[in-house]
Protein backbone atom coordinates (compact mmCIF):
# COMPACT_ATOMS: atom_id res chain seq x y z
CA UNK A 1 0.00 0.00 0.00
CA UNK A 2 1.40 3.36 -0.96
CA UNK A 3 1.67 6.16 1.54
CA UNK A 4 -1.16 8.59 1.94
CA UNK A 5 -0.36 12.26 1.30
CA UNK A 6 0.75 14.20 4.41
CA UNK A 7 -1.98 16.81 3.91
CA UNK A 8 -4.77 14.24 3.44
CA UNK A 9 -8.34 15.31 4.20
CA UNK A 10 -10.52 12.26 4.75
CA UNK A 11 -13.98 12.81 3.23
CA UNK A 12 -16.59 10.27 4.31
CA UNK A 13 -19.56 9.88 1.99
CA UNK A 14 -22.36 7.32 1.84
CA UNK A 15 -24.34 6.03 -1.11
CA UNK A 16 -28.06 6.60 -1.54
CA UNK A 17 -30.49 3.81 -2.32
CA UNK A 18 -30.06 4.69 -6.01
CA UNK A 19 -26.35 3.83 -5.64
CA UNK A 20 -25.25 7.41 -6.25
CA UNK A 21 -23.28 9.34 -3.65
CA UNK A 22 -25.20 11.51 -1.20
CA UNK A 23 -26.05 15.00 -2.42
CA UNK A 24 -23.60 16.71 -0.08
CA UNK A 25 -20.62 14.90 -1.71
CA UNK A 26 -19.57 17.59 -4.27
CA UNK A 27 -19.42 20.27 -1.57
CA UNK A 28 -17.46 18.04 0.82
CA UNK A 29 -14.79 17.30 -1.81
CA UNK A 30 -14.78 20.97 -2.80
CA UNK A 31 -14.15 22.01 0.80
CA UNK A 32 -11.48 19.31 1.24
CA UNK A 33 -9.57 20.32 -1.90
CA UNK A 34 -9.30 23.87 -0.55
CA UNK A 35 -7.33 22.75 2.51
CA UNK A 36 -5.50 19.58 1.44
CA UNK A 37 -5.63 16.41 -0.64
CA UNK A 38 -9.09 14.80 -0.64
CA UNK A 39 -9.10 11.08 0.15
CA UNK A 40 -12.55 9.47 0.05
CA UNK A 41 -13.98 6.81 2.28
CA UNK A 42 -17.10 5.59 0.48
CA UNK A 43 -19.65 3.78 2.65
CA UNK A 44 -21.55 1.80 0.05
CA UNK A 45 -24.35 -0.70 -0.13
CA UNK A 46 -23.19 -4.14 -1.32
CA UNK A 47 -22.31 -3.95 -5.03
CA UNK A 48 -22.54 -0.16 -5.20
CA UNK A 49 -18.91 0.51 -4.31
CA UNK A 50 -17.13 0.68 -7.66
CA UNK A 51 -19.63 3.01 -9.33
CA UNK A 52 -19.59 5.24 -6.26
CA UNK A 53 -15.78 5.27 -6.30
CA UNK A 54 -15.79 6.47 -9.91
CA UNK A 55 -18.21 9.21 -8.91
CA UNK A 56 -16.00 10.19 -5.95
CA UNK A 57 -12.90 10.45 -8.18
CA UNK A 58 -14.91 12.60 -10.59
CA UNK A 59 -15.71 14.91 -7.68
CA UNK A 60 -12.05 15.26 -6.72
CA UNK A 61 -10.99 12.30 -4.57
CA UNK A 62 -7.31 11.54 -5.21
CA UNK A 63 -7.76 8.09 -3.67
CA UNK A 64 -10.92 6.20 -2.83
CA UNK A 65 -11.32 3.60 -0.10
CA UNK A 66 -14.43 1.51 -0.74
CA UNK A 67 -16.12 0.07 2.36
CA UNK A 68 -19.07 -2.05 1.28
CA UNK A 69 -21.22 -2.93 4.23
CA UNK A 70 -22.17 -6.62 4.07
CA UNK A 71 -25.17 -6.06 6.34
CA UNK A 72 -26.79 -2.77 5.34
CA UNK A 73 -29.62 -3.26 7.84
CA UNK A 74 -27.25 -2.45 10.68
CA UNK A 75 -27.63 1.21 11.61
CA UNK A 76 -24.51 3.34 11.83
CA UNK A 77 -21.99 1.12 13.58
CA UNK A 78 -20.33 -0.46 10.48
CA UNK A 79 -19.61 3.02 9.11
CA UNK A 80 -17.92 4.00 12.37
CA UNK A 81 -15.78 0.84 12.25
CA UNK A 82 -14.75 1.66 8.67
CA UNK A 83 -13.94 5.27 9.53
CA UNK A 84 -11.91 4.32 12.61
CA UNK A 85 -9.76 1.98 10.51
CA UNK A 86 -9.42 4.49 7.66
CA UNK A 87 -8.42 7.37 9.93
CA UNK A 88 -5.77 5.15 11.49
CA UNK A 89 -4.23 4.42 8.06
CA UNK A 90 -4.68 7.75 6.34
CA UNK A 91 -3.67 9.92 9.34
CA UNK A 92 -5.58 12.88 7.86
CA UNK A 93 -5.34 16.52 8.89
CA UNK A 94 -9.15 16.64 9.15
CA UNK A 95 -12.19 14.44 8.61
CA UNK A 96 -15.12 15.94 6.71
CA UNK A 97 -18.64 14.47 6.95
CA UNK A 98 -22.04 15.84 5.96
CA UNK A 99 -24.09 17.36 8.80
CA UNK A 100 -26.98 15.04 7.85
CA UNK A 101 -28.65 12.77 10.41
CA UNK A 102 -26.45 9.82 9.41
CA UNK A 103 -23.39 12.06 9.15
CA UNK A 104 -23.94 13.43 12.66
CA UNK A 105 -24.31 9.95 14.09
CA UNK A 106 -21.15 8.80 12.32
CA UNK A 107 -19.12 11.82 13.41
CA UNK A 108 -20.41 11.66 16.98
CA UNK A 109 -19.79 7.96 17.45
CA UNK A 110 -16.37 8.09 15.82
CA UNK A 111 -15.28 11.11 17.88
CA UNK A 112 -16.49 9.49 21.11
CA UNK A 113 -14.65 6.28 20.26
CA UNK A 114 -11.36 7.88 19.22
CA UNK A 115 -11.59 10.86 21.61
CA UNK A 116 -11.23 13.23 18.68
CA UNK A 117 -12.57 16.77 18.75
CA UNK A 118 -15.75 17.57 16.81
CA UNK A 119 -16.59 20.81 15.05
CA UNK A 120 -20.29 20.55 14.24
CA UNK A 121 -22.33 22.26 11.54
CA UNK A 122 -19.49 24.07 9.74
CA UNK A 123 -20.23 26.28 6.76
CA UNK A 124 -16.61 26.38 5.58
CA UNK A 125 -13.07 25.22 6.33
CA UNK A 126 -9.68 26.92 6.07
CA UNK A 127 -6.13 26.16 7.09
CA UNK A 128 -3.84 28.08 9.43
CA UNK A 129 -0.27 27.32 10.58
CA UNK A 130 -1.47 24.69 13.01
CA UNK A 131 -4.10 22.84 11.06
CA UNK A 132 -7.60 22.85 9.66
CA UNK A 133 -10.09 25.35 11.05
CA UNK A 134 -13.88 25.07 10.85
CA UNK A 135 -16.09 28.12 10.28
CA UNK A 136 -19.54 28.25 11.82
CA UNK A 137 -22.51 30.54 11.65
CA UNK A 138 -24.27 30.36 15.02
CA UNK A 139 -27.49 31.61 16.60
CA UNK A 140 -29.15 31.71 13.21
CA UNK A 141 -26.33 33.58 11.55
CA UNK A 142 -25.97 36.32 14.16
CA UNK A 143 -22.37 35.34 14.92
CA UNK A 144 -19.43 33.95 12.97
CA UNK A 145 -17.26 31.55 14.95
CA UNK A 146 -14.16 29.52 14.09
CA UNK A 147 -13.08 26.37 15.89
CA UNK A 148 -10.44 23.69 15.76
CA UNK A 149 -8.99 20.78 17.69
CA UNK A 150 -6.50 21.06 20.58
CA UNK A 151 -4.56 18.26 18.86
CA UNK A 152 -5.22 15.58 16.26
CA UNK A 153 -7.47 15.82 13.23
CA UNK A 154 -10.76 17.62 13.90
CA UNK A 155 -13.92 15.79 12.85
CA UNK A 156 -15.91 18.43 10.98
CA UNK A 157 -19.53 18.06 9.92
CA UNK A 158 -20.43 20.39 7.08
CA UNK A 159 -23.88 21.97 6.73
CA UNK A 160 -25.62 20.68 3.63
CA UNK A 161 -25.65 23.12 0.73
CA UNK A 162 -23.21 25.55 2.40
CA UNK A 163 -20.15 24.94 0.20
CA UNK A 164 -20.09 26.34 -3.31
CA UNK A 165 -16.49 25.30 -4.15
CA UNK A 166 -15.99 22.19 -6.30
CA UNK A 167 -12.81 20.14 -6.71
CA UNK A 168 -11.13 19.15 -9.98
CA UNK A 169 -11.89 15.61 -11.18
CA UNK A 170 -9.14 13.06 -10.54
CA UNK A 171 -8.18 9.80 -12.25
CA UNK A 172 -9.72 6.85 -10.43
CA UNK A 173 -7.47 5.22 -7.83
CA UNK A 174 -9.56 3.00 -5.60
CA UNK A 175 -9.10 0.06 -3.29
CA UNK A 176 -11.47 -2.17 -1.36
CA UNK A 177 -11.42 -1.34 2.31
CA UNK A 178 -11.82 -4.44 4.45
CA UNK A 179 -12.90 -3.64 7.99
CA UNK A 180 -12.68 -5.59 11.20
CA UNK A 181 -16.03 -5.18 12.89
CA UNK A 182 -16.25 -3.82 16.40
CA UNK A 183 -19.33 -5.98 17.11
CA UNK A 184 -20.80 -3.05 19.03
CA UNK A 185 -24.59 -3.33 19.36
CA UNK A 186 -26.50 -1.46 16.67
CA UNK A 187 -30.12 -0.70 15.87
CA UNK A 188 -31.58 -2.42 12.81
CA UNK A 189 -33.18 -0.91 9.76
CA UNK A 190 -36.23 -3.14 9.27
CA UNK A 191 -37.70 -1.32 6.29
CA UNK A 192 -37.04 1.64 4.05
CA UNK A 193 -39.56 3.63 2.13
CA UNK A 194 -38.04 5.86 -0.49
CA UNK A 195 -39.45 9.36 -0.58
CA UNK A 196 -41.42 9.68 -3.77
CA UNK A 197 -40.89 13.18 -5.04
CA UNK A 198 -44.47 14.37 -5.33
CA UNK A 199 -43.31 17.28 -7.42
CA UNK A 200 -40.18 18.19 -9.28
CA UNK A 201 -39.75 21.02 -6.80
CA UNK A 202 -36.29 21.25 -5.21
CA UNK A 203 -35.77 20.13 -1.65
CA UNK A 204 -35.90 22.95 0.92
CA UNK A 205 -32.62 22.10 2.61
CA UNK A 206 -29.79 23.38 0.47
CA UNK A 207 -32.13 25.02 -2.08
CA UNK A 208 -30.73 27.90 -4.16
CA UNK A 209 -34.10 29.67 -4.19
CA UNK A 210 -36.86 29.53 -1.61
CA UNK A 211 -40.37 30.98 -1.62
CA UNK A 212 -41.85 30.90 1.88
CA UNK A 213 -45.33 31.71 3.11
CA UNK A 214 -46.65 32.82 6.48
CA UNK A 215 -49.91 33.35 8.26
CA UNK A 216 -50.69 36.14 5.78
CA UNK A 217 -51.69 33.47 3.25
CA UNK A 218 -54.82 32.99 5.32
CA UNK A 219 -55.71 29.38 4.49
CA UNK A 220 -54.38 26.08 3.23
CA UNK A 221 -56.09 26.66 -0.15
CA UNK A 222 -54.59 30.11 -0.56
CA UNK A 223 -51.15 28.77 0.36
CA UNK A 224 -51.13 27.34 -3.19
CA UNK A 225 -50.07 30.83 -4.31
CA UNK A 226 -46.69 30.26 -2.60
CA UNK A 227 -46.31 27.01 -4.53
CA UNK A 228 -47.22 28.69 -7.83
CA UNK A 229 -44.55 31.36 -7.40
CA UNK A 230 -42.05 28.71 -6.30
CA UNK A 231 -42.73 26.68 -9.45
CA UNK A 232 -42.39 29.76 -11.64
CA UNK A 233 -38.95 30.41 -10.17
CA UNK A 234 -37.88 26.78 -9.79
CA UNK A 235 -37.70 27.39 -6.04
CA UNK A 236 -38.31 25.26 -2.97
CA UNK A 237 -41.32 25.94 -0.75
CA UNK A 238 -40.86 27.02 2.86
CA UNK A 239 -43.09 28.35 5.61
CA UNK A 240 -43.03 30.24 8.87
CA UNK A 241 -43.92 28.47 12.07
CA UNK A 242 -47.21 30.37 12.17
CA UNK A 243 -48.20 28.89 8.81
CA UNK A 244 -47.23 25.40 9.97
CA UNK A 245 -49.11 25.77 13.24
CA UNK A 246 -52.16 26.98 11.31
CA UNK A 247 -52.00 23.76 9.28
CA UNK A 248 -51.35 25.36 5.88
CA UNK A 249 -48.33 23.13 5.22
CA UNK A 250 -46.47 20.21 6.86
CA UNK A 251 -43.85 20.86 9.51
CA UNK A 252 -41.06 19.56 7.26
CA UNK A 253 -41.26 22.86 5.35
CA UNK A 254 -40.75 25.05 8.41
CA UNK A 255 -37.92 27.53 8.12
CA UNK A 256 -36.51 28.89 11.35
CA UNK A 257 -34.68 28.20 14.52
CA UNK A 258 -36.77 25.09 15.17
CA UNK A 259 -36.91 23.94 11.58
CA UNK A 260 -34.78 24.02 8.48
CA UNK A 261 -32.03 26.65 8.17
CA UNK A 262 -31.51 27.90 4.64
CA UNK A 263 -28.81 30.06 3.08
CA UNK A 264 -30.30 30.45 -0.35
CA UNK A 265 -29.34 32.78 -3.20
CA UNK A 266 -32.91 34.14 -3.18
CA UNK A 267 -35.43 34.04 -0.34
CA UNK A 268 -38.91 35.41 -0.94
CA UNK A 269 -41.04 35.84 2.20
CA UNK A 270 -44.79 36.16 1.54
CA UNK A 271 -47.04 37.28 4.38
CA UNK A 272 -44.32 36.55 6.93
CA UNK A 273 -43.86 39.16 9.66
CA UNK A 274 -40.29 38.06 10.36
CA UNK A 275 -40.16 37.06 14.02
CA UNK A 276 -36.62 36.43 15.29
CA UNK A 277 -37.45 32.73 15.34
CA UNK A 278 -38.00 32.77 11.58
CA UNK A 279 -35.21 35.18 10.69
CA UNK A 280 -32.72 32.91 12.47
CA UNK A 281 -33.36 30.28 9.81
CA UNK A 282 -33.06 32.45 6.70
CA UNK A 283 -31.19 35.71 7.30
CA UNK A 284 -27.93 34.41 5.83
CA UNK A 285 -29.64 34.17 2.43
CA UNK A 286 -27.94 36.34 -0.20
CA UNK A 287 -31.01 38.19 -1.51
CA UNK A 288 -34.14 38.60 0.59
CA UNK A 289 -37.45 39.79 -0.86
CA UNK A 290 -40.48 40.43 1.36
CA UNK A 291 -44.10 41.11 0.52
CA UNK A 292 -46.31 42.10 3.44
CA UNK A 293 -49.27 44.39 3.95
CA UNK A 294 -47.91 45.64 7.29
CA UNK A 295 -45.23 48.24 6.55
CA UNK A 296 -43.87 47.85 10.10
CA UNK A 297 -43.27 44.09 9.77
CA UNK A 298 -39.75 43.29 11.04
CA UNK A 299 -39.02 41.26 7.90
CA UNK A 300 -38.53 44.59 6.05
CA UNK A 301 -35.52 45.36 8.30
CA UNK A 302 -33.54 42.63 6.55
CA UNK A 303 -35.17 42.66 3.11
CA UNK A 304 -33.13 43.76 0.10
CA UNK A 305 -36.39 44.41 -1.75
CA UNK A 306 -39.57 44.97 0.22
CA UNK A 307 -43.08 45.45 -1.11
CA UNK A 308 -45.75 46.87 1.16
CA UNK A 309 -48.93 45.59 -0.37
CA UNK A 310 -51.55 42.91 -0.75
CA UNK A 311 -49.75 39.70 -1.66
CA UNK A 312 -52.88 38.37 -3.37
CA UNK A 313 -52.52 41.23 -5.88
CA UNK A 314 -48.73 41.52 -6.08
CA UNK A 315 -47.86 37.81 -6.38
CA UNK A 316 -50.20 36.96 -9.30
CA UNK A 317 -48.90 40.02 -11.14
CA UNK A 318 -45.32 38.94 -10.37
CA UNK A 319 -46.01 35.42 -11.68
CA UNK A 320 -47.48 36.65 -14.96
CA UNK A 321 -44.69 39.22 -15.37
CA UNK A 322 -42.08 36.48 -14.87
CA UNK A 323 -43.92 34.17 -17.29
CA UNK A 324 -44.03 36.99 -19.87
CA UNK A 325 -40.30 37.60 -19.58
CA UNK A 326 -39.56 33.91 -20.07
CA UNK A 327 -41.14 33.99 -23.52
CA UNK B 1 -38.24 0.17 33.01
CA UNK B 2 -35.98 3.09 33.77
CA UNK B 3 -36.04 5.97 31.33
CA UNK B 4 -33.61 8.89 31.46
CA UNK B 5 -34.62 12.03 29.60
CA UNK B 6 -31.99 14.62 28.72
CA UNK B 7 -33.13 18.20 29.05
CA UNK B 8 -31.14 21.28 28.22
CA UNK B 9 -31.54 24.84 29.35
CA UNK B 10 -31.21 27.14 26.36
CA UNK B 11 -31.74 30.82 25.60
CA UNK B 12 -35.31 31.37 24.46
CA UNK B 13 -35.41 31.51 20.65
CA UNK B 14 -38.19 34.08 20.82
CA UNK B 15 -35.77 36.65 22.22
CA UNK B 16 -32.45 38.06 21.06
CA UNK B 17 -29.67 35.61 21.83
CA UNK B 18 -26.16 36.86 22.46
CA UNK B 19 -22.65 35.47 22.62
CA UNK B 20 -20.05 37.12 24.81
CA UNK B 21 -17.52 38.44 22.29
CA UNK B 22 -14.58 37.98 24.68
CA UNK B 23 -15.21 34.46 25.89
CA UNK B 24 -17.31 33.22 22.97
CA UNK B 25 -19.72 31.71 25.48
CA UNK B 26 -23.46 32.18 25.59
CA UNK B 27 -24.44 35.38 27.38
CA UNK B 28 -26.98 33.81 29.68
CA UNK B 29 -28.05 37.14 31.09
CA UNK B 30 -29.10 38.46 27.67
CA UNK B 31 -32.17 36.32 27.24
CA UNK B 32 -34.61 34.23 29.17
CA UNK B 33 -33.57 30.64 29.89
CA UNK B 34 -36.07 27.90 29.09
CA UNK B 35 -36.04 24.11 28.73
CA UNK B 36 -35.36 23.40 25.09
CA UNK B 37 -38.74 22.56 23.60
CA UNK B 38 -37.46 19.37 22.00
CA UNK B 39 -36.41 18.15 25.47
CA UNK B 40 -39.96 18.75 26.69
CA UNK B 41 -41.23 16.57 23.85
CA UNK B 42 -38.74 13.86 24.86
CA UNK B 43 -40.08 14.06 28.40
CA UNK B 44 -43.65 13.90 27.14
CA UNK B 45 -42.82 10.65 25.32
CA UNK B 46 -41.38 9.13 28.50
CA UNK B 47 -44.33 10.29 30.62
CA UNK B 48 -46.87 8.93 28.13
CA UNK B 49 -45.19 5.52 28.39
CA UNK B 50 -45.01 5.78 32.19
CA UNK B 51 -48.73 6.68 32.38
CA UNK B 52 -49.61 3.44 30.59
CA UNK B 53 -47.01 1.20 32.21
CA UNK B 54 -46.85 1.03 35.95
CA UNK B 55 -43.43 0.69 37.47
CA UNK B 56 -41.78 2.98 34.94
CA UNK B 57 -39.25 5.37 36.42
CA UNK B 58 -38.59 8.62 34.58
CA UNK B 59 -35.47 10.56 35.56
CA UNK B 60 -34.31 13.89 34.15
CA UNK B 61 -30.67 14.56 33.44
CA UNK B 62 -29.34 18.02 32.75
CA UNK B 63 -25.88 19.47 32.44
CA UNK B 64 -26.27 23.15 33.16
CA UNK B 65 -25.01 26.07 35.25
CA UNK B 66 -26.04 26.13 38.87
CA UNK B 67 -28.89 28.56 38.27
CA UNK B 68 -30.75 26.10 36.05
CA UNK B 69 -32.60 24.47 38.93
CA UNK B 70 -35.83 26.28 38.08
CA UNK B 71 -36.04 24.86 34.57
CA UNK B 72 -35.25 21.36 35.87
CA UNK B 73 -38.00 21.72 38.49
CA UNK B 74 -40.39 22.44 35.64
CA UNK B 75 -39.63 18.97 34.26
CA UNK B 76 -40.32 17.47 37.67
CA UNK B 77 -43.59 19.40 37.82
CA UNK B 78 -44.57 17.90 34.46
CA UNK B 79 -44.22 14.46 36.01
CA UNK B 80 -40.64 13.16 36.02
CA UNK B 81 -39.85 11.24 39.23
CA UNK B 82 -36.36 12.52 39.93
CA UNK B 83 -33.62 14.65 38.45
CA UNK B 84 -29.85 14.78 38.23
CA UNK B 85 -28.29 18.17 37.67
CA UNK B 86 -24.61 18.08 36.75
CA UNK B 87 -22.96 21.42 37.36
CA UNK B 88 -19.29 22.32 37.60
CA UNK B 89 -17.23 25.42 36.87
CA UNK B 90 -14.91 23.24 34.78
CA UNK B 91 -17.83 22.51 32.44
CA UNK B 92 -18.12 26.15 31.39
CA UNK B 93 -17.70 26.15 27.61
CA UNK B 94 -17.48 22.33 27.52
CA UNK B 95 -17.24 20.94 23.97
CA UNK B 96 -19.29 18.03 22.65
CA UNK B 97 -16.70 15.46 23.73
CA UNK B 98 -16.56 16.55 27.37
CA UNK B 99 -20.33 17.01 27.47
CA UNK B 100 -20.92 13.48 26.16
CA UNK B 101 -18.39 11.93 28.56
CA UNK B 102 -19.99 13.70 31.51
CA UNK B 103 -23.54 12.78 30.51
CA UNK B 104 -22.53 9.15 29.89
CA UNK B 105 -20.98 8.93 33.36
CA UNK B 106 -24.15 10.34 34.92
CA UNK B 107 -26.37 7.95 32.92
CA UNK B 108 -24.25 5.01 34.06
CA UNK B 109 -24.50 6.13 37.65
CA UNK B 110 -28.29 6.36 37.52
CA UNK B 111 -28.72 3.15 35.52
CA UNK B 112 -31.04 2.99 32.49
CA UNK B 113 -33.01 0.95 30.01
CA UNK B 114 -33.68 3.80 27.64
CA UNK B 115 -32.23 7.29 27.18
CA UNK B 116 -34.45 9.75 25.30
CA UNK B 117 -33.10 13.05 23.96
CA UNK B 118 -34.12 15.68 21.46
CA UNK B 119 -32.48 15.37 18.03
CA UNK B 120 -30.90 18.83 17.97
CA UNK B 121 -30.77 21.64 20.50
CA UNK B 122 -31.81 25.10 19.38
CA UNK B 123 -28.62 26.74 20.62
CA UNK B 124 -25.69 24.46 19.82
CA UNK B 125 -27.40 22.64 16.94
CA UNK B 126 -24.67 19.98 16.96
CA UNK B 127 -27.11 17.08 17.11
CA UNK B 128 -24.40 14.58 18.01
CA UNK B 129 -24.79 13.96 21.73
CA UNK B 130 -27.24 11.02 21.25
CA UNK B 131 -24.83 9.04 19.03
CA UNK B 132 -21.86 9.95 21.21
CA UNK B 133 -23.71 8.75 24.30
CA UNK B 134 -24.64 5.47 22.59
CA UNK B 135 -21.01 4.87 21.69
CA UNK B 136 -19.77 5.64 25.21
CA UNK B 137 -22.51 3.51 26.81
CA UNK B 138 -21.95 0.68 24.32
CA UNK B 139 -25.60 0.52 23.27
CA UNK B 140 -27.46 0.99 19.95
CA UNK B 141 -28.63 4.44 18.82
CA UNK B 142 -31.82 5.18 16.94
CA UNK B 143 -31.74 8.88 16.17
CA UNK B 144 -34.07 11.43 14.62
CA UNK B 145 -37.24 9.40 15.22
CA UNK B 146 -40.49 10.99 14.06
CA UNK B 147 -42.60 8.31 15.77
CA UNK B 148 -41.68 5.97 18.61
CA UNK B 149 -43.06 2.74 20.06
CA UNK B 150 -41.51 1.58 23.33
CA UNK B 151 -42.03 -2.02 24.43
CA UNK B 152 -40.68 -4.07 27.29
CA UNK B 153 -37.43 -5.07 25.69
CA UNK B 154 -37.14 -2.80 22.70
CA UNK B 155 -37.84 0.46 20.97
CA UNK B 156 -38.79 1.12 17.37
CA UNK B 157 -39.85 4.02 15.21
CA UNK B 158 -39.74 5.93 11.94
CA UNK B 159 -36.48 7.60 11.04
CA UNK B 160 -36.70 10.15 8.21
CA UNK B 161 -33.39 10.44 6.36
CA UNK B 162 -32.47 12.47 3.28
CA UNK B 163 -33.80 9.97 0.76
CA UNK B 164 -36.83 8.53 2.52
CA UNK B 165 -38.04 7.03 5.78
CA UNK B 166 -36.47 4.09 7.58
CA UNK B 167 -38.28 1.89 10.07
CA UNK B 168 -35.75 1.08 12.76
CA UNK B 169 -35.71 -0.99 15.94
CA UNK B 170 -33.28 -1.61 18.75
CA UNK B 171 -33.07 -3.84 21.76
CA UNK B 172 -32.87 -2.14 25.14
CA UNK B 173 -30.80 -0.67 26.61
CA UNK B 174 -30.59 1.97 23.90
CA UNK B 175 -30.34 5.69 23.22
CA UNK B 176 -32.94 7.36 21.02
CA UNK B 177 -33.45 10.93 19.86
CA UNK B 178 -36.73 12.37 18.65
CA UNK B 179 -37.83 15.10 16.25
CA UNK B 180 -40.39 17.87 16.52
CA UNK B 181 -42.94 15.57 14.90
CA UNK B 182 -43.60 14.09 18.35
CA UNK B 183 -46.37 15.59 20.51
CA UNK B 184 -45.70 18.73 22.51
CA UNK B 185 -45.41 18.70 26.26
CA UNK B 186 -48.20 18.72 28.82
CA UNK B 187 -48.51 21.73 31.10
CA UNK B 188 -47.56 21.18 34.71
CA UNK B 189 -50.67 21.43 36.90
CA UNK B 190 -50.83 22.86 40.42
CA UNK B 191 -50.55 19.42 42.02
CA UNK B 192 -47.50 18.65 39.91
CA UNK B 193 -45.85 21.93 40.81
CA UNK B 194 -46.38 21.29 44.53
CA UNK B 195 -45.18 17.67 44.23
CA UNK B 196 -42.06 18.74 42.32
CA UNK B 197 -40.75 20.54 45.38
CA UNK B 198 -40.45 17.23 47.23
CA UNK B 199 -39.00 15.16 44.41
CA UNK B 200 -35.32 14.22 44.59
CA UNK B 201 -33.04 16.56 42.67
CA UNK B 202 -29.41 15.54 42.99
CA UNK B 203 -26.64 18.01 42.22
CA UNK B 204 -23.43 16.39 40.97
CA UNK B 205 -19.99 17.74 40.14
CA UNK B 206 -17.38 16.30 37.80
CA UNK B 207 -15.50 14.88 40.78
CA UNK B 208 -18.64 12.94 41.79
CA UNK B 209 -18.65 11.40 38.33
CA UNK B 210 -14.91 10.75 38.18
CA UNK B 211 -14.39 12.99 35.14
CA UNK B 212 -11.45 15.32 34.61
CA UNK B 213 -12.20 18.22 32.30
CA UNK B 214 -8.61 18.62 31.12
CA UNK B 215 -7.85 14.97 30.40
CA UNK B 216 -4.72 15.14 28.22
CA UNK B 217 -5.72 12.05 26.23
CA UNK B 218 -8.87 13.59 24.81
CA UNK B 219 -8.69 16.15 22.02
CA UNK B 220 -11.07 19.04 22.59
CA UNK B 221 -12.73 21.41 20.20
CA UNK B 222 -11.75 24.99 20.95
CA UNK B 223 -13.19 28.24 19.70
CA UNK B 224 -10.59 30.37 17.95
CA UNK B 225 -12.54 33.49 17.07
CA UNK B 226 -16.01 34.88 17.52
CA UNK B 227 -17.43 37.91 15.77
CA UNK B 228 -20.82 39.47 15.50
CA UNK B 229 -22.09 39.37 11.97
CA UNK B 230 -22.66 42.92 10.74
CA UNK B 231 -26.39 43.58 10.88
CA UNK B 232 -28.14 43.22 7.59
CA UNK B 233 -29.09 46.56 6.16
CA UNK B 234 -32.57 47.03 4.78
CA UNK B 235 -32.70 47.66 1.04
CA UNK B 236 -35.42 49.20 -1.08
CA UNK B 237 -38.97 49.26 0.26
CA UNK B 238 -41.76 50.20 -2.11
CA UNK B 239 -45.45 50.62 -1.51
CA UNK B 240 -47.59 48.84 -4.07
CA UNK B 241 -49.25 51.26 -6.44
CA UNK B 242 -50.58 48.57 -8.69
CA UNK B 243 -47.29 47.75 -10.40
CA UNK B 244 -45.20 46.23 -7.58
CA UNK B 245 -45.35 42.77 -9.15
CA UNK B 246 -43.88 44.16 -12.38
CA UNK B 247 -41.18 46.07 -10.50
CA UNK B 248 -40.25 43.02 -8.49
CA UNK B 249 -40.04 40.92 -11.66
CA UNK B 250 -37.65 43.53 -13.13
CA UNK B 251 -35.57 43.44 -9.97
CA UNK B 252 -35.30 39.64 -10.04
CA UNK B 253 -34.41 39.57 -13.74
CA UNK B 254 -31.78 42.33 -13.31
CA UNK B 255 -30.17 40.33 -10.51
CA UNK B 256 -30.36 37.17 -12.60
CA UNK B 257 -32.52 35.47 -10.02
CA UNK B 258 -35.47 34.69 -12.28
Amino acid sequence: MTEFPPDAILVVVETRSSGELEKAAPGLFGAAAGVGTPIALVLAAPGAGSAAATEAAGLGAVRVLIAENPDPSELGVPGVDALAAAAEQVQPDAILISHSLNGRDLAGRYAARSRAAVSADAIGVSRDDLGVVAHHSVYGGAYNVTSTSTFGAPVITVRQGSIEARATAQPLASEAWAVTRSEKPAARIDAFEEAVAATSRPELRGAAKVVAGGRGLGSEEQFALVEQLADTLGAAVGASRAAVDAGYIPQAQQVGQTGVSVSSQLYIALGISGAIQHRAGMQTSKMIVAINKDSDAPIFEIADFGVVGDLFKVVPQLISALEARKK
Amino acid sequence: MKIIVLVKEVPDTYGDRKLNLETGLADRGASEAVIDEIGERALELALTYADANEGTEVALLSLAPEGATATIRKGLAMGAGSAIHVSDEALRGADLGLTAETLAAAVRRVGFDLVITGNVSTDGSGGMIPAMLAELLDVPHATGLSSVAISDGGVSGSRPVDAGVQTVSAKLPAVISITEALPGARFPNFKGIMAAKKKPLELLTLADLGITADNPEAARSIMLTVAERPPRAAGVKIIDEGDAGEKLADFLVENRLA
